[in-house]
């Protein structure tokens, strides 16, 4: 049963080196390795989640079996495990709702390219979910930024061009205040392992030494990794960059790339510096307040859209804020209720770009609101997805992003002074989000107008795209569990943050 | 102010300048070559810091060459390898910013990103 404990490194592996292999086989055979390495790599991570499970407590790997102050580490637990699962799951069921549009947007040499973007990217996040070291972070943070501008740029226009570049600036900005974050974690400390970074942290707290560098390293990196997952004031690439992109990349991005990042973000907050150390921080308010922000302003932007698309991308700007909201409270529910959400937002936003480009195809190609009229009719199953993607993302009971924003304000309740901030952000907010949601269900059911051509709109039968209405069914299906099923889940990640400790 | 500690670590604060410099004129130049030249003057200050915290004066770097094992000799190794670690990120991701570069050059014939921007605006209607 211990052979169980190589799987994590064997899937980082398996990921690194199926992207090269991609590079000398054709498109076809590229697929089909990334889907099997995909699946291989999800069941291993279920293998793991259910040996951590059985033991109930976390296990250390050894690379190369150098113990702790020298060697790098990667380090097991309930959430990791769970995490590297759901992204699985979800990287597949993206790679399988866009299959058609990849074969039409991308050229036919470059098929291959799209799946080594796609097996680097999974082998970053597999490594920014496992690792225990630091500046190994790092680097598979930029390997994670290149691949995802890889996957922007691979349909070939002048829009996704300047999407990627605005993209790469932007990351640059963040990876650059990262790395001069544990630089100065480093010259504090002495240590690159979370592990031993947070007992000298711990000691260097309890003498009172170092406290103004701490908190700028703190403050760096921090800011780094919001910059990177698009948190308000920074999110001027994100619509661009989820707007113009193939539907598998979108839907990837979003709902992926931008949570690998959070995640790095809670693993720092709990294993690098102490969860307590982090609450007396003023840092978590800055968080808080741009979180907020985020919420309203997201949703304000999206309401402007008339391109469906660039409205579920600035959805995300959203769903970003109350992630970075959650974390702001300063308490160990309100992070459940941050890594609760960010599940849902990867399950549900990644159905709302499936389903979207499922309704655009049945529109002739077109994104307007007013071209989409009756979609909902034209691509039955199309339509409905996008109508439970947007229940969920509004908040309805039965569906998932109930159940984070229950979370959220059941903690905001308890809360003293930000209680009643956060209660009106979720209202406003959710009024927003219904604002502009209901919008797009209302037009997609609407009888079309005159003004779209006959010719151009098509009836789509389900028959006709396979790959996405398996997709469509499964996002539907695993919103509904974790709509109706929530408390395993709650319960798995309150044991996996205890874990962190 | 104690100015005595900041003469000590001069070198540290010149990273630090560099690293203003580099981090503004990556967000705020207009041009993207000269966005590009802040990205390295950002990750040099970087890796320019890290080799300074790294440095012990009057040792040698960490290569032994005549049989002496001391740790009293040598520097710290770890930042030096940080360092080149750090640098072969930076080479490749300048190529890629130079690649997309010369991809936008091509098709828009101008380095100024807002300009890209509006032409691309333009070109939508």
């Amino acid at each position: 049963m211990d052979f169980v404990r190589n799987f994590p490194f064997i899937s980082i592996i398996l990921s690194l080196f199926s992207g090269p292999l991609s590079s000398i086989l054709s498109g076809k055979w590229a697929k089909r390795i990334n889907t099997a390495v995909i699946a291989v790599i999800g069941v291993m991570s279920a293998c793991v989640l259910a040996y951590v499970a059985g033991t109930g407590e976390e296990f250390i790997y050894y690379m190369g079996h150098f113990p702790a102050p020298w060697g790098n580490e990667i380090r097991v637990g309930e959430l990791e495990a769970f995490m590297a699962v759901f992204f699985c799951i979800i990287m597949l069921l993206c790679m399988l709702g866009g299959m058609k549009e990849r074969l039409t947007q991308i050229e036919e040499s470059k098929q291959n390219l799209y799946y080594i973007m796609v097996n680097l990217l999974l082998c970053s996040l597999l490594a920014l979910i496992y690792t225990n070291d630091l500046f190994t972070a790092y680097v598979f943070v930029e390997i994670n930024t290149i691949s995802a501008c890889g996957l922007i740029m691979i349909r070939q226009n002048g829009r996704t061009f300047e999407a990627a570049i605005r993209y790469m600036i932007m990351s640059l900005l963040g990876s650059g205040l990262l790395l001069l974050g544990l630089c100065f974690l480093y010259s504090v400390t002495g240590h690159l392992l979370m592990s031993n970074i947070q007992q000298q942290v711990r000691l260097l707290t309890a003498m009172g030494e170092y406290h103004i560098p701490l908190m700028v390293a703190l403050c760096l990196m921090s800011v780094g990794l919001a910059i990177k997952s698009a948190l308000y004031p920074f999110h001027s690439w994100l619509p661009d960059a989820y707007g113009y992109s193939t539907v598998s990349s979108a839907a990837i991005l979003s709902s992926l790339v931008s949570k690998g990042y959070i995640f790095l973000l809670i693993k720092i907050f709990y294993r690098v510096i102490g969860f307590d150390i982090i609450c007396e921080s003023k840092v978590i308010h800055v968080l808080y307040v741009f979180g907020i922000m985020g919420m309203i302003m997201g949703s304000v932007s999206a309401i402007r859209e008339d391109n469906i698309r660039r409205m579920i991308a600035y959805s995300s700007v959203a769903q970003v804020g109350y992630i970075y909201m959650g974390l702001g409270l300063g308490t160990e529910a309100g992070v459940v209720a941050s890594i609760y959400h960010v599940l849902s937002h990867a399950a549900t936003k990644s159905l709302l770009f499936v389903a979207a480009s499922g309704l655009t195809d049945a529109s002739g190609g077109s994104v307007r609101f007013k071209d989409l009229r009756g979609a909902g009719y034209r691509h039955k199953l199309a339509g409905i997805a996008f109508m439970v993607g947007s229940l969920s993302m509004v908040g309805l009971p039965m569906f998932s992003g109930f159940i984070s924003k229950l979370l959220f304000s059941q903690e905001a309740v308890g809360h003293t002074h930000k209680m009643l901030p956060t209660l009106i952000a979720l209202a406003v907010s959710t009024v927003l989000n219904a604002v502009y949601f209901m919008k797009t269900v209302i037009s997609i059911y609407m009888p079309p107008g005159e003004e779209v051509e006959l010719a151009e709109s098509r009836n789509i039968a389900m028959r006709e795209q396979p790959g996405k209405s398996v997709a469509l069914v499964c996002f539907i299906i695993l919103n509904l569990i974790m709509g109706l099923n929530s408390e395993p889940i709650i319960h798995l990640i309150e044991t996996g943050l205890g874990m962190f400790r | 102010m104690d100015v005595t500690n900041l003469m000590k670590n001069y070198v540290e604060a010149v990273a630090m300048i560099l690293f203003g410099i580099g981090f503004t004129n990556l967000l705020l130049q207009k041009n993207l070559i000269k966005k590009i030249v802040g990205l390295n003057i950002m990750d040099t200050a970087t890796y320019l810091f890290l080799a300074l915290k790294g440095y012990i004066d009057g040792r040698k770097a960490p290569v032994v060459v005549d049989g002496v094992q001391s740790v009293e000799t040598y520097i710290n190794p770890i930042p030096s390898g940080l360092v080149l670690t750090g640098i072969v990120v930076s080479v490749s991701v300048t190529a890629l910013m130079l690649s997309l570069t010369i991809r936008l050059y091509r098709r828009y014939h101008t380095l100024d990103l807002d300009e890209i921007s509006t032409l691309l605006r333009r070109e939508k209607k």
